[in-house]
């Protein structure tokens, strides 16, 4: 061990006998914990129940014949993935030149992916041809990552006009994989499951409750009364409720208050539902961000001939966003857990699905391996977005204040 | 107000007459075998089934994606009566909230949910159900290890006994023991893990619980076969399909499609051999019992709105009673239940099915 390392692992966790005593305490219980999970894990778990029903988990009760969609769709975010990664280092930006088209970070982030990609599928028991797949798609997105960071200096113009448009595109393009229509098979969105759907429904919930929470921050803040109020009373009646009872009052409601199929299926009847939620806490991060935002900024705004609209969408909201940002995230990965609440009114979200997998007499009493899965599940999930937005975060502060 | 005193007679005379030219109107529209119901899901081409979706043996999703158990396998066989085709149902879970609701509004046009039977959720005043036939008659019962020697529940005087607390399993089993004068010591648990874990430790002798229930947790011990059912039962949960009450064309079909089935168990007609009865009650002018059963002759379909040869659709798609039953909870399944009050009535048990005349 480097002497370095030894003096600073004595100064944090051995300073006084106290802290030693502490120290060693916690050492040895998160160990035996985690000895604990291990042993359990690698010799007495039985994962046969995960192999098995892995289809099922990824996607719910998709039909087999249709499922090359899904993985077209996948294919696609990986090289979608590739290709704006590899952009984002090889673009020079405004406020930095390109130090390394493979920092460091990146390589390690590469090799990570190579190692899951080879290890999880083999892992699992997929089947060879599945297996092959993952491959395939692990250097598709690598191969995309490589050759994007490589020519997209070269092809400046096309990168930063096309990039912000890709991922938009990819949605609509996804909807109808997933969907049907435009002459594929209609995919009824009661035969989406598993972690499609949890994807499915909390995707669809962010993309349009962010628009919709600015609207009402701004509409709180907004000097006509009837805007104020109206927007004061959404929130304050979401807020009110908790999310579970929503949503049974859209399921059990709704199909007497708009009869003879009027109503929206109850998968978007919850996706709608969430949306409507979160929107209303989001309004509330994003009027934090605006109140951070000093008056002076709209008024030197307004001095300048800008009209309200350019104001607001030039000067203050990107100001307030960008303080809002942690909050904003932190509402999305609530929301992404809060989809586990579909399970109890009946839908096959990830949850939904797990706890049907295990009332199969087949697996009875393997609970344990499921739940556990589902939390690695989750927390891959919710760590992406974690990453993602410190990313951003990153990128937006201003050079003179970030870190 | 002279006025509207003199007013309101008419009023309510009139009213009267309306909601009677409304119910007439109803009526008419529904006696003619005319079913909205059975014209929409005809149209739909797919029967809308609610399931619990989560109960080992009833309902539970396999790794294939396809739905089984017995409550799934009388959705199957309502399909297969009225469409023709088992597999055109599109099964919706339901929790227990929601599921009369979901009834109500048509969002499910059959719950096939282990629901009980009871006055309130039958009663138009109540829940406004119409329930066909109970498909599983299950109840409180009592488990004991093979070994023990217990044979009753009366031997269980004196000893530990496991139960949920909190639950009507807790009060059913006190009752009953007070009933035979037969002291004994409960020990109450929070959750059903608990309970089950303090039973396989030996620390009582015997646990209760709803028999399916304790059946499915059986499948998980170390040594099923070592632990027995009593057969007592101390409680009744008559587990039974539904539909609302709005549609009496509708609910007569689903009964007598669940009716069929019971009744082909007792014909002796299986999953098997329904294709070789069809050909011997063709070819046999003398089999009119069986002609008529299998729609070779008469119009038992007709009369309830279904084509003619619903019965030989059902049993070819999920056979008789009895295999639905061995298949999903008996002894073909992992849960290997006891048929019990579950027998045909020829031999004892509850299921009967009126004649088919």
């Amino acid at each position: 061990m480097p002497r370095v390392v030894r003096s600073s692992l004595r100064k944090e966790l051995f300073a006084n006998p106290i802290d030693g005593l502490v120290s060693v305490l916690l050492i040895s219980g998160v160990g035996a914990a985690g000895y604990g999970l291990i042993h359990w894990a690698l010799t007495q778990a039985q994962w046969v129940v995960i192999q098995a029903n892995s289809t099922l988990f990824a996607v719910g009760r998709y039909p087999i014949e249709q499922q090359w969609r899904l993985w077209l769709l996948v294919a696609l975010v990986a090289a979608a993935t590739g290709l704006s990664w590899g952009a984002l280092r090889g673009l020079p930006q405004r406020d930095r030149p390109i130090t390394a088209v493979w920092p460091r970070n990146d390589r390690i982030a590469a090799i990570v992916l190579v190692a899951l990609c080879g290890w999880a599928p083999a892992a699992l028991g997929l089947a060879w041809p599945i297996q092959a797949r993952w491959w395939a798609l692990t250097a598709l997105l690598l191969v995309l990552r490589w050759l994007a960071g490589r020519y997209a200096s070269r092809l400046r113009k096309v990168a930063t006009l096309g990039l912000p448009l890709l991922w938009p595109l990819l949605y609509l393009v996804g909807m109808v994989l997933i969907g049907g229509g435009l002459g594929l098979v209609t995919v009824g969105a009661n035969e989406w499951g598993g972690l499609l759907l949890t994807l499915i429904e909390a995707s669809f919930a962010i993309l349009l409750s962010a628009p919709l929470g600015v609207v009402l921050a701004l509409g709180r803040r907004s000097s006509l009364p009837l805007l104020r109020w109206g927007s004061i009373a959404y929130i304050e009646f979401i807020r009110g409720a908790p999310l579970i009872t929503l949503l049974f009052l859209g399921q059990n409601i709704l199909g007497f208050l708009l009869p003879g199929g009027l109503a929206p299926d109850r998968i978007w009847r919850a996706a709608w539902i969430l949306t409507f939620f979160s929107a209303a806490y989001l309004a509330e991060a994003v009027r934090a961000g605006l109140a951070a935002v000093p008056r002076g900024q709209l008024e030197a705004a307004r001095s300048l001939g800008l009209n309200l609209p350019q104001a607001l969408s030039r000067v203050v909201l990107p100001q307030a966003l960008r303080i809002a940002l942690p909050a904003t995230v932190g509402q999305f990965i609530s929301l992404l857990q809060d989809t586990t609440l579909l399970s109890l009114i009946g839908l096959l979200d990830l949850l939904g699905t797990a706890r049907s997998v295990m009332a199969n007499p087949l697996y009875l009493g393997k609970s344990a391996e499921v739940y556990l899965t589902l939390a690695v599940l989750f927390w891959c999930c919710c760590a992406a977005l974690g990453l993602g937005s410190r990313a951003l975060e990153r990128r937006l502060n201003p050079p003179t204040l970030g870190p | 107000m002279p006025f509207l005193r003199k007013l309101l007679p008419k009023l309510s005379l009139a009213s009267t007459l309306g909601l009677a030219l409304l119910l007439a109107s109803c009526a008419s529209e529904s006696g003619g075998l005319q079913s909205q119901k059975i014209d929409l899901i005809k149209g739909r081409g797919k029967l809308i089934c609610g399931v619990e979706g989560k109960l080992p043996g009833f309902s539970f999703l396999g790794s294939d994606g396809a739905y089984s158990g017995l409550d799934v396998d009388i959705c199957k066989a309502v399909a297969a009566s009225l469409l023709g085709d088992p597999s055109k149902v599109e099964y919706r879970d339901l929790n227990s909230s929601e599921r009369f609701a979901a009834l109500a509004s048509g969002e499910v046009d059959l719950l096939s949910r282990n629901t009980t039977e009871t006055l309130t959720r039958d009663a138009a005043g109540g829940n406004g159900l119409s329930f066909a036939p109970t498909t599983f008659y299950d109840g409180q019962g009592v488990m004991v290890g093979a070994g023990s020697g217990v044979k009753s529940l009366k031997d269980l005087a004196g000893k530990p006994i496991c139960v949920e607390s909190g639950t009507t399993t807790e009060l059913n089993l006190a009752d009953r023991m007070r009933e035979l004068k037969a002291p004994y010591t409960p020990l109450k648990f929070q959750t059903g893990d608990q309970t089950y874990a303090a039973y396989l430790q030996g620390r009582c002798l015997a646990v209760t619980s709803d028999r399916s229930q304790l059946a499915a947790k059986r499948t998980n011990f170390p040594d099923p076969a070592a632990h027995l059912l009593l057969g007592e039962v101390l409680s009744k949960e008559p587990l039974t399909p539904a539909t609302t009450n709005a549609d009496p064309v509708w609910s007569d079909a689903v009964r007598w499609s669940v009716y069929a089935l019971m009744q082909a168990e007792e014909l002796g007609i299986t999953k098997a051999n329904v294709a070789a009865k069809l050909a011997l009650a063709k070819a046999n002018p003398n089999q009119a019992d069986l002609r008529r059963f299998l729609g070779v002759e008469g119009d038992f379909g007709k009369t309830l709105g279904l084509p003619a040869d619903f019965v030989v659709k059902e049993i070819a798609a999920v056979g008789n009673y009895g295999e639905i039953f061995d298949r999903n909870v008996g002894p073909g399944s992992k849960l290997k239940l006891d048929r019990g009050l579950n027998r045909q009535w020829s031999q004892g048990g509850l299921i009967y099915s009126p004649p088919f005349r």
